[in-house]
């Protein structure tokens, strides 16, 4: 049955109702019949019409064309189509003119009714279909995806929606694997760009001519090989998002063009004379450390404030241990899924080996570590053997202790703890397993601000 | 047990009953009767329109069905039309009690061709199983050549079979079982 989609048939004659109602019964509808104006307006209340003929002519109460304008008060969706046996050019306009979808004339052939229903029927069908696709796809980058219960990554969460609907550049930051793009994309599908492109740059992974290329676009004959204009990724991305990763690995040719077109929101296309104007919102990732690049004159300081506007420092996966159960068993789900294996959870033991590994690659190592173990796996739970090669990987806890003076290790010791409890100075002391009194006096001694 | 009852409404020739009989006794598992034939309702004419109120018809036929009749079915030479739509090959209650098929558009007479036996009976045929598969809960089939699909003009009744598709006919005999004879 045609269930999904509801008729109404409004006429003040019965015979008319009725008739029309079992004829489009016969089809799989499910009809309803009002007789008159009012009694439509409370039935589509309740109901979801997808089309609703409705009679030109009903005496006393609301005319056809009032009935139409009151369904679409309370249906904005529906598809009004508009009886009469007395064609007029007149009516005819003014019906079309206040939202009817079509308007006909009675009696008509049983085909003309057949194939417009069926045309308005697939019209919505298209909308409809077109609306889960897009809702799915903001859905995918919404915060309901980052899975977490960390109190950190709960506030980024709620900064991104915050953030959301601002044109301001952000900036971040967070080693490899920790869904640096995700979060880009979760503050661009959750705000009023969502329907704008959303471009992704990776800026490591080209060189420099390539990048001001790809970036910028080029004119035709602007170098060998360039046959025709091509539009750069920033054009593409007009009026929407560009992700900008990697970022501390621009050359400073190209820092100096990116902070002109953040100052100014124009740049010329390779080989081009005729600036381009466009409404870009920039987001830049990287897991280097900014500051520092700018200290050492890697990285040009006034490019990073005009960056770092918003900054978001993603934890590290060993930051938020209380996440991996849960992403571990999100992916089992996801993954044994797309690979067809019946596999439906981790055992205890086996958590405890993910729980005890140190993710130096993060999520993305975590997803691909999974992966892995459901690829390998014989049963229908990943349990302790399956992970048993991780216990022998090298972590970075066999890090080599380089050879420095004791002082200058716990100096770097305590700025690590500070930066990962990002200056929370109590957190600190509890991971360094000292008290808060002496890191202070160790922040001294060392000179370390925080 | 519960019967099918076919009833003529007008002037209906002799040779259809047979016709009709053979396809529904092939479909249906149900004792087939006659009534004695009955007269266009006078209120069913359209004098602006010279068709007859398929509404009107149905109704009479409802009136007039013997306490056994699970479905009554009427075959009338009225050219049947309601309100809405200029015209029906037939009308029926889904999934209640009543049919109604007019031959009126099935013969070749009213194309200005020269009447033909075989296919009307095809036609009717087609129309009959239609109709009275809509009153056992069958609604239109996408099937094209089921009798179940929709005909909007006559090419599309001689397009379908006198069969049901596959699944339609399964639909149709699962409400049977369903029933347990007591449809």
């Amino acid at each position: 049955m045609k269930k999904n989609w509801p008729i109404l048939v409004v006429d003040d004659e019965d015979v008319m109702c009725e008739s029309m109602a079992a004829w489009l019964r016969e089809d799989g509808y499910r009809v309803d019949t009002a007789p008159n104006g009012q009694k439509a307006v409370e039935l589509a209340k309740v109901t979801d019409y997808a089309i609703c003929f409705v009679d030109l002519k009903m005496p006393g109460g609301m005319d056809g064309i009032e009935t139409m304008m009151e369904i679409h008060r309370v249906r904005a969706e529906a598809s009004v189509i508009i009886i009469t046996a007395y064609a007029t050019v007149d009516t005819a306009i003014q019906a079309m003119k206040e939202g009817a979808q079509e308007y006909i004339v009675k009696p008509c052939n049983p085909q003309e009714i057949s194939m417009l229903v069926s045309r308005i029927l697939k019209l919505k069908k298209l909308q409809s279909e077109n609306a889960i696709l897009r809702k799915k796809l903001t859905r995918q980058y919404r915060h309901h995806d980052v899975i977490t219960k960390n109190p950190r990554m709960e506030e980024i969460l709620a900064l991104t929606q915050e953030i959301a609907s601002l044109r301001s550049t952000v900036l971040i930051r967070g080693e490899s694997g920790t869904g640096k793009e995700l979060i880009a994309r979760a503050v661009h599908f959750s705000g009023s760009r969502a329907e704008k492109p959303f471009v992704v740059v990776s800026c490591a992974a080209l060189t420099e001519t390539l990048l001001e290329s790809e970036l910028f676009g080029y004119e035709k004959g602007a170098f060998t090989g360039a046959n025709a204009q091509s539009k750069g990724k920033f054009e593409l991305a007009n009026a929407g998002t560009i992700f900008l990763d990697e970022i501390g690995d621009i050359s400073p040719k190209l820092q100096a063009d990116l902070l002109r077109v953040l100052q100014e929101r124009r740049f010329y296309r390779v080989g081009g004379t005729e600036e381009v104007q466009v409404d870009v919102r920039i987001i830049a990732a990287t897991n280097k450390n900014l500051a520092q690049e700018v200290q050492q004159e890697k990285f040009r300081e006034d490019l990073y404030y005009r960056l770092n506007v918003i900054e978001i420092r993603l934890p590290a996966l060993r930051e938020r241990l209380e996440d991996i159960p849960l992403l571990a068993e999100h992916f089992v789900q996801r993954i044994s899924s797309e690979l067809g294996k019946e596999v439906h959870g981790i055992s205890p033991a086996a958590l405890k080996i993910l729980m005890a590994h140190d993710w130096p690659g993060n999520v993305r190592e975590l997803e691909n570590v999974i992966e892995r173990a459901i690829v390998t796996c014989r049963n229908g739970t990943l349990d302790e053997q399956d992970f048993s090669w991780l216990q022998h990987a090298p972590t970075q806890q066999n890090w080599e202790i380089p050879d420095v003076p004791l002082d200058e290790l716990e100096r770097r010791a305590i700025v690590a703890a500070l930066e990962r409890k990002h200056g929370n100075v109590k957190e600190a002391s509890a991971a360094l397993g000292i008290d808060r009194s002496t890191l202070y006096d160790k922040l001294k001694r060392y000179e370390i601000t925080h | 047990m519960s019967a099918l009852y076919l009833v003529a409404v007008g002037n209906v020739p002799d040779k259809v009953w047979q016709w009709i009989t053979n396809a529904a006794g092939e479909w249906f598992p149900l004792p087939i009767k006659r009534l004695d034939g009955l007269p266009i309702p006078a209120g069913a004419f359209d004098p602006k329109r010279k068709q007859y109120e398929s509404v009107e018809i149905m109704k009479m036929l409802a009136e007039n069905a013997p306490p056994d009749a699970t479905r009554i079915l009427g075959i009338t030479d009225a050219d049947l039309c309601i309100p809405m739509l200029s015209f029906l090959f037939g009308q029926a209650q889904l999934d209640g009690k009543v049919a109604v098929v007019s031959l009126c558009r099935l013969q070749q007479e009213f194309y200005g061709l020269p009447g033909h036996d075989d296919i009307l009976r095809e036609r009717l045929t087609k129309e009959v199983l239609h109709e009275i598969g809509h009153t056992f809960g069958l609604v239109h089939c996408s099937e094209q050549t089921c009798a179940m699909s929709l005909s909007t003009h006559i090419g599309m009744v001689d397009g379908k079979s006198e069969r049901y598709c596959n699944r339609c006919g399964l639909q149709l005999a699962q409400r049977f079982a369903s029933l347990d004879g007591g449809v």
